[in-house]
């Protein structure tokens, strides 16, 4: 953990050196973010409401989870870039190094230029928490502290299934960015919006539902009964076969060198 | 003490043919070739040895430094790295060796230099008196009092290679692999360099195991060459082995290579 | 002829290298159709609640969207050679300017190999696919023959104005110190312009009429339109007219921002 910080401290000062670059990119990251949310803006200016979900409770589940993935691309955006890592050799040098290697792929970058995004995350999602009318009481506020949480280790988990899949194949690692970039693209509306088989995708082979539908409609009021609080909880044990994955990656890549 | 023997390591590599026909139909079948990288190698290293690991391109000498220092598993075969398979246990074992691969980088870009070692030192858990001591050593030898608040990104490739050096003694490895650790550095920085390796092989007892295609680097610095081709090792011994004729080290490896037509 | 005949190797090589990253293809075609399913999935949920609203016919609107995600590379903004953004960062650009080519049309050739070599491999698995899916889901053949004769030119008119577009970013990278950032600014903007993110009539009016009139909808809002039958007749010719308009202004906007540029490379040494 010590460490992390230290990369942490050292990726802060590289920033620093360049301000103008920095905030450009800040600046643009914000953009996206805008357009995507003028996106549901546009929508709901013309239809209202979407499967019985209204504007602010879409906005809502927006929020929390743009929220949850620029937290993982913050932490592990190192992945991301992983497969350039492995090209140009960068992954042997943390190989003779005596320490995790994830936590010194994680270390190799860390992303300051979400907290664009993330400021609009947070706009968003409390803009619509005041005017939804939720019924805010301490286990609403901490099932929306486990669905932050819970999402930012699927997202995590799923850069980390990404990485591993670079051991195997040099490209074609653009599939990955359904699961990555998809989830948070799509993500953006309440998943029943999708229909029963997406429902069922995303709450049996990638959990994604258990941070997102579920407990949102426990928090909304739509039914949903109390144990919803704890399912973004059991959602974070996606992590395990992301990380055995990686192991498995990280073998053929010691026996291949390749 | 590093022990190798019988090793063996294959690689499949996709064969790809030019032209636009070519490429249409790799698109459906692709062939492989199988690569011998390692085909039987054996050495031993004694503690405190300067040996300079020498072969085409493509020889198979990065194969070895791989597996030596872990990253590398071989199909099979033993070695022994004091003790240590390399690949077996490679935190550990990695926490006892120094690499340097001259044509990367492993200090960070945009930082001053110190600020690198201080992770370095980190990473490698050096207890803080070690590193100290370390640090003033090799600045000291070195020459880096002036660069370590310099940013990396500007530096020169001589002063960087000093600093990447330093980087990878901070933790006091008893083993240091040196993969073409001169390549496109000047008169005077390469000297620098190879004072340095020399010095510590011969006062700190440092082995050093070194790969270059600078023959000038193995007459300055290593008691004994191992040429490898092929994958095969091909000779064993002194450099005036190699040499025997008194002609220029260059022409007579260039010889070499083709008489064992690798 | 030699002159052209230099670009058109050029084209072949940089498609051949394109051809050549088999898995990438098949990747990117379980992506782009996973994507245009949920898409489609969420827009049926937006008619379910409220048919009248929908500015489209629910046909139309499929149809888009199968053809944004077959053709995706073809108009896609991010489709950029990073090669070219390396080169101009380090310097080693003026090796470019040492070679007997335009350097405007190389870098358009280069842009434009990349796009068809992309949608080559990706466009047919997506659309056979997408004809025989159940319906509503279906993308169905164009409604008469004049607007697929019209669609197909007004394809190729897409590609041309993004690789143009794209030109005139590579030659802004030489003014700015942060070509990250820019990119980045052109690529949110002309996504959502271009209707990549809701086609552009889910807009509202207003904003609809602005944005048709700017290079953006040349790109991938007006052949899509134009195959799906929700622009046809005057509509359909005037979105088609525009887009040479916009095709033939970018480019000499381009060569003429290229020009400066160079020009203060030289200045500088290099």
């Amino acid at each position: 953990m010590k460490l992390y910080f230290k990369y942490f401290s050292i990726h802060l000062k590289s920033v620093m050196q360049y301000k103008v670059s920095f905030l450009l990119t800040v600046f643009s990251q914000l953009m996206l973010t805008v357009t995507s949310f003028l996106g549901i803006h546009f929508m709901f200016a013309r239809f209202h409401t979407v499967e019985g979900f209204t504007y602010n409770e879409v906005l809502f589940c927006c929020g929390v989870v743009l929220l949850s993935f620029c937290l993982a691309e913050c932490i592990a955006r190192g992945f991301d870039t992983f497969a350039s890592m492995i090209g140009n050799g960068e992954f042997d040098r943390i190989l003779v190094r005596p320490r995790n290697e994830i936590l010194q792929v994680l270390g190799t970058r860390i992303e300051f230029t979400r907290v664009g995004r993330m400021l609009m995350g947070i706009v968003m999602f409390v803009y619509a928490a005041n005017r939804g009318g939720i019924p805010w009481d301490v286990p609403r506020v901490i099932t929306l502290l486990f669905m932050i949480l819970g999402g930012t280790t699927i997202f995590c988990g799923l850069f980390l299934l990404y990485a591993g899949f670079c051991f195997f194949t040099l490209e074609g690692l653009e599939f990955m960015n359904i699961f990555t970039d998809g989830m948070y693209q799509h993500g953006r509306y309440p998943l029943s919006v999708y229909g029963k088989r997406v429902l069922q995708f995303c709450t049996y082979i990638i959990p994604f539902s258990l941070v997102q539908y579920y407990p949102l409609m426990y928090v909304l009021g739509k039914g949903g009964g109390t144990y919803c609080i704890f399912l973004p909880l059991l959602a974070m044990l996606f992590l395990i076969p992301c990380w055995i994955f990686w192991r498995v990656g990280v073998r053929k890549y010691t026996s291949t060198g390749s | 003490m590093i022990q190798v023997e019988h090793l063996r390591k294959t690689f499949r590599v996709a064969k790809r043919s030019a032209g636009f026909g070519n490429a249409v139909k790799a698109l459906f079948h692709r062939e492989y070739d199988e690569i011998h990288a390692l085909d039987d190698i054996f050495f031993r290293i004694e503690d405190g040895e300067a040996v300079g690991y020498i072969g085409p391109n493509g020889a198979g000498k990065s194969s070895t430094i791989k597996i030596l220092s872990g990253i590398l598993t071989p199909d099979s075969g033993t070695c022994l790295v004091d003790g240590r398979i390399p690949w077996k246990d490679r935190k550990t074992h990695v926490a006892k060796i120094g690499v340097v691969f001259g044509q990367r980088s492993q200090l960070w870009w945009d930082v001053p230099v110190i600020d690198s070692f201080e992770l370095i030192r980190d990473i490698y858990a050096v207890p803080e008196s070690d590193y100290k001591r370390n640090l003033r050593d090799l600045t000291d030898l070195l020459d880096l009092s002036e660069l370590l608040k310099t940013p990396t990104r500007s530096l020169s490739l001589g002063q960087r290679m000093r600093c990447e050096i330093a980087a990878s003694l901070l933790h006091d490895p008893r083993i240091l692999f040196l993969d073409e650790p001169t390549i496109g550095l000047d008169a005077v920085s390469k000297l620098a360099v190879r004072e340095f390796i020399l010095d510590m092989n011969r006062t700190r007892g440092t082995t050093v195991i070194l790969t270059t295609h600078d023959m000038q680097d193995i007459e300055a610095l290593a008691q004994r060459v191992i040429l490898i081709g092929k994958g095969r090792i091909l000779l064993d011994g002194t450099l005036d082995d190699i040499r025997r004729g008194g002609e220029q080290i260059d022409e007579t490896l260039a010889a070499l290579y083709r008489q064992f037509d690798i | 002829m030699q002159k052209i005949k230099k670009y058109i190797s050029f084209f072949r090589l940089r498609f051949t290298m394109g051809l050549q990253y088999r898995a990438a293809a098949a990747a990117g075609v379980a992506t782009q159709f996973a994507w245009g399913a949920l898409h489609i999935l969420a827009f049926h949920a937006f008619y379910r609640t409220d048919p009248s609203a929908f500015p489209m016919t629910i046909e139309a609107t499929v149809n888009y969207i199968w053809l944004q995600q077959a053709f995706l590379a073809i108009f896609a903004p991010w489709i950029t050679d990073n090669d070219i953004f390396e080169a101009i960062r380090s310097g080693s650009v003026s090796y470019e300017l040492c070679r007997p080519v335009s350097l405007y049309t190389m870098w358009f050739t280069r842009n434009l190999s990349l796009r068809f070599s992309r949608v080559v491999l990706r466009c047919f698995p997506i659309l056979l696919v997408a004809l025989f899916l159940p319906d509503g889901y279906r993308l169905t053949l164009p409604q008469d023959l004049h607007s697929f004769l019209l669609f197909l030119p007004s394809l190729f008119l897409g590609a041309f104005v993004a690789a143009s577009l794209l030109v005139i970013v590579y030659a802004a990278t030489f003014f700015t110190l942060a070509p990250q950032g820019l990119r980045a600014v052109v690529t949110a903007a002309s996504e959502f312009l271009s209707g990549f993110v809701i086609p552009l009539p889910f807009f509202p009016d207003s904003l609809r009429r602005i944005c048709e009139a700017l290079p953006f909808a040349a790109i991938g809002s007006t052949p899509l339109r134009i195959y799906s039958g929700d622009l046809a007749g005057q509509a359909a010719y005037t979105a088609f007219g525009l887009q040479i308009f916009w095709l033939i202004a970018l480019v000499l906007c381009g060569q003429l921002l290229m020009r400066r540029a160079l020009r203060n490379v030289t200045l500088q040494g290099g």
